[in-house]
């Protein structure tokens, strides 16, 4: 008999427990959009709540509880720990989960694809199966919940299984979530250091040499990159991301995505001790890489969700940079930077949870008023929808890291923290990490210019299609979801001083340090000292509203109150439609210009004497030519050779256990 | 050279005889042959463990004895020239590998069996361990001859002259299986030519012939 003291690690277990509960409550009626969408949603929302307090609390404490279930192998029950590592990501999504949780209670319509009550089942799992990740302590239970959870996400994917594009980027997620996971188990078969032991703390205990400790950093890398969407193994994301239904898009970009980021510190800075400064070189390179990749395409993307799966990937990268730099400080002696850099790293996941499932449940809901994906037939929405578009707005100033949001906060620690790459001890890497904040910076401008496209195709303008303007709002469960995650994008953007001090308990844990507060204001942000550096949001804030208060009072005062209304001026050429807008392609074509060789580009010009013209472009990644389809024709090809085996006669199958038989006897022969 | 008592020469003989049978066996082309040949090796084995029963005083070798003849002696080999005689199929085509290549195999095959055979050779406490390797040899030569026979039928008398050298291994290694293994065996045997002789009409029936090479259709392609 075990006894169960309520501890909050026994609380978040108990909350799991419940998601699992709710889940598998939709099956009663699985048919019933009105029980899983009004009544289950919500209820697995407030169990996200109260996961994401109960989280909160144990980051406030700082402590660290165990827990060993009497569940899983004979010699290896399952462990679970609740330490600030685990808390903040538990945070993180319970309080993601809440909101797109309420979202998808109103999101999900009838006969869109899988029934009502499975999809509760298998969107409940997928929450628990991240929370588990979250809490495992030993390889077996993190690796079995991590599998959980990429299955459960594969059939969120393919909803709408009936479409074949759909599947077949279920598969190619599915392909690469398990080429990630064998990363991932190789990589924990070389933590344990000969003692065979599965827990953690076995790990944390197990003296690697150097040589293999490097392969384990890089085999976790390779793993949780894939999961993550790291260039070059974030193939899967583009495809998926469009392909799953809304909320799951969020919930896959804004939650499962971090889990990937979770178990790269909890490997990289956690298990492996003390880490070595140039292992960060890798996730620093590819980060880089993946910042200026991701934000490429999404420039050039005319698809809403594809667009924003690509800003994921670049978020990704800026996430990735920041492990790097905090392990290649943390490997140098310089802890308080590196601090300063995992702070950025662990802020950035924090603020992008927040504000890429804001901005994915937004296109949800544009797509369902509209049943457009594509930014060519959309515009001029923010007349018809004015709740999603207002909110929408938040997410795409504060993804595009403008002041006094919470992009800029996470943003700008990060450039402090490059600064001071010239403390490094090292010839040459302390002159080329600064050129890579040239790109973290460039990256910043080019995702803000995406975010213009992004916001501006979308909502503003005219309506380039007569059907829009049957567009209606978002119901209300929706505006609820909407709205809690476009408060964290505030609150996030407006208190990052009380944010900083709960985050120093995981800084503490991981790096041994704290960022050391050198203002004594409440709203003043210096995380530098002996640096004139400090930033103050709600300073920002005050001066930006006066500046615009004064700007409408002074056009008040000067207005002289006559109106004329005329047609615009069209140059002589007569009959302007809604069709003449700047458009999605035209917008990204400068980039498309600039960059070309990034880009496998294919396009269909119409004749000029085209009565009907019609004008196509595709824009396709290099990577699938270079690498992936070499990749899969190698696969064919030993496939085939392996193939000759069957020959399909009887004689050849007899040989084949003739030869068995003589070279097993002659081995007993020789033994 | 010391001299063997009389019994102990004749099984020696017996043991040499089942080896030459295989032999025959596997440069026989004519089918009807293979199935007396098969029929001969039958009675050399029940012969065998007739004069190993009466030497040894051992009571289930005499019935084991009575069970070789009667069902590899007379029954099966009547089915089989009764199903030769149903089916017309009275000669195998061209062996896959020719008969001199096939020979020497069978030559390499004996030396690897008896090499193979020494360490239970010295282990035994029998009389007859000595013909442990021979009956390995004739398992090995029967697979050796599935293999290399394109016609059903062949593959069946191959199959059963298998079963003959592990029974024969069996009784030279140990004086026999339990009686409950041997007649669970002899059993096998019966229903496996039987389902046999019933698939050699159904494939006769959907390719017109009992030529192996026909399944090959059945491989999966691209």
């Amino acid at each position: 008999m075990i006894t169960i003291s309520p501890t909050l690690l026994t609380g978040c277990v108990a909350l799991l427990c419940g998601w699992v509960v709710v889940g598998l409550a939709g099956l009663l009626r699985p048919g019933s959009l009105r029980f899983a969408g009004r009544t289950l949603f919500p209820l697995g929302a407030l169990l996200g709540l109260a996961l994401g307090l109960l989280a909160g609390a144990s980051l406030l404490g700082g402590g660290t509880e165990r827990l060993i279930l009497p569940v899983g192998l004979p010699d290896l029950p399952m462990h679970l720990r609740l330490d600030p590592l685990s808390s903040l990501f538990l945070l993180l999504l319970g309080a993601s989960s809440f909101g797109i949780s309420v979202f998808a209670g109103g999101y999900f319509r009838q006969g869109e694809g899988a029934l009502p009550g499975l999809l509760c089942l298998q969107y409940h799992l997928f929450l628990a199966s991240m929370g588990a990740v979250l809490l495992a302590d030993d390889a077996y239970g993190f690796l079995v919940a991590w599998e959980v959870m990429a299955l459960s996400s594969y059939f969120l994917v393919t909803t709408q299984h009936r479409i074949p594009e759909i599947r077949r980027a279920g598969f190619i997620y599915l392909l690469m979530a398990h080429v990630g996971a064998i990363c991932l188990l190789l990589c924990f078969g070389v933590l344990q250091g000969g003692s065979w032991l599965f827990t953690f703390d076995a790990m944390r205990a197990a003296h690697l040499s150097p040589g293999w400790a490097a392969a384990a950093f890089l085999l976790a890398l390779l793993g949780f990159g894939a999961k993550a969407g790291l260039v070059p193994v974030h193939v899967w994301l583009p495809e998926a991301h469009p392909a799953a239904p809304s909320p799951v898009s969020a919930l896959m970009s804004g939650v499962m995505l971090k889990t990937a980021v979770y178990g790269m510190l909890r490997v990289g800075l956690d298990l492996l001790g003390r880490p070595v400064w140039w292992w960060g070189l890798a996730p620093l390179i590819l980060g880089l890489l993946t910042i200026f990749y991701g934000v490429l395409f999404a420039a050039v993307q005319t698809d809403m969700k594809r667009l924003l799966a690509y800003s994921s990937i670049e978020n990704i990268g800026i996430v990735f940079t920041g492990i790097g730099l905090t392990i290649v400080f943390e490997g140098s002696g310089l802890e308080t930077v590196a601090a300063l850099a995992l702070l950025a790293t662990l802020y950035h996941c924090l603020n992008h949870s927040f504000m890429k499932s804001l901005l994915f449940l937004g296109t949800g809901s544009v797509l369902h008023a509209t049943g457009e994906r594509n930014l060519g037939r959309l515009g001029g929405l923010i007349h018809r929808m004015p709740w999603v578009a207002w909110l929408t707005l938040i997410g795409t100033l504060a993804i595009a890291g403008l002041p006094p949001l919470n992009g800029f906060v996470s943003e700008w620690l990060l450039l402090q923290s490059f600064l001071f790459a010239d403390h490094l001890p090292h010839a040459f890497v302390n002159l080329l990490i600064p050129m890579g904040m040239a790109l973290v910076v460039l990256g910043a401008a080019l995702a803000g210019y995406v975010m213009v496209k992004f916001y501006g195709v979308i909502f503003l303008g005219q309506p380039r299609e007569a059907s829009l303007a049957q567009a209606h709002d978002c119901g209300w469960l929706e505006r609820i979801g909407l709205l809690w995650l476009a408060l964290g994008c505030v609150a996030l953007g407006l208190f990052p001083l009380q944010v900083i001090r709960v985050l120093g308990a995981v800084t503490g844990q991981l790096i041994g340090a704290t960022v050391p507060q050198a203002s004594s204001h409440w709203w003043l942000l210096a995380p530098v000292p002996g640096r004139p550096v400090s930033y103050g949001p709600l300073v920002f804030l005050t001066a930006t509203l006066a500046v615009v208060f004064l700007t409408v009072l002074a056009v008040r005062l000067t207005y002289h109150q006559r109106v004329r209304r005329a047609p615009a001026w069209d140059c002589g050429f007569g009959g302007l439609t809604p069709r003449m807008q700047d458009t999605a392609e035209g917008f990204g074509q400068p980039i498309r210009h600039l960059f070309q060789s990034f880009f496998e580009i294919e396009r269909e010009l119409p004749a000029p004497a085209d009565r009907a013209p019609r004008y196509r472009i595709a824009i396709r990644e290099r990577i699938w030519r270079l690498v992936y389809e070499p990749l899969s024709n190698a696969v064919e090809r030993l496939a085939n050779i392996a193939a000759r085996v069957q020959q399909g006669r009887i004689s050849v199958y007899l040989f084949y256990g003739f030869a068995t038989l003589i070279v097993l006897l002659a081995v007993a022969l020789m033994s | 050279m010391t001299h063997l008592p009389l019994d102990q020469q004749m099984l020696d003989s017996c043991a040499a005889l089942l080896l030459l049978l295989s032999f025959a066996m596997l440069s026989q082309r004519r089918i009807v042959t293979l199935v007396n040949l098969y029929a001969v090796q039958g009675a050399v084995l029940a012969a065998a463990t007739l004069l190993l029963a009466w030497r040894t005083g051992e009571g289930h070798l005499y019935l084991s004895a009575a069970l070789t003849l009667a069902l590899k002696v007379a029954f099966l080999p009547w089915l089989l020239h009764r199903l030769i005689r149903r089916l017309e199929v009275y000669w195998d085509t061209e062996p896959l590998l020719n008969v001199s290549g096939t020979m020497l195999a069978g030559l390499l095959i004996v030396v690897f069996a008896f090499a193979l055979a020494q360490p239970i050779t010295l282990l035994a406490s029998t009389a007859t361990r000595g013909a442990v390797g021979i009956a390995v040899s004739v398992v090995l030569l029967a697979f050796l001859m599935m293999i290399t026979r394109r016609k059903a039928m062949s593959q069946v008398v191959g199959f059963l002259s298998m079963e003959n050298g592990v029974f024969f291994g069996a009784m030279s290694a140990s004086y026999g299986m339990p009686m409950v293994v041997e007649l669970g065996v002899a059993l096998d045997v019966l229903v496996a030519v039987l389902v046999l002789g019933v698939f050699f009409f159904q494939i006769r029936e959907r390719f017109e012939s009992l030529d192996l090479h026909h399944l090959e259709s059945l491989k999966e392609h691209e």
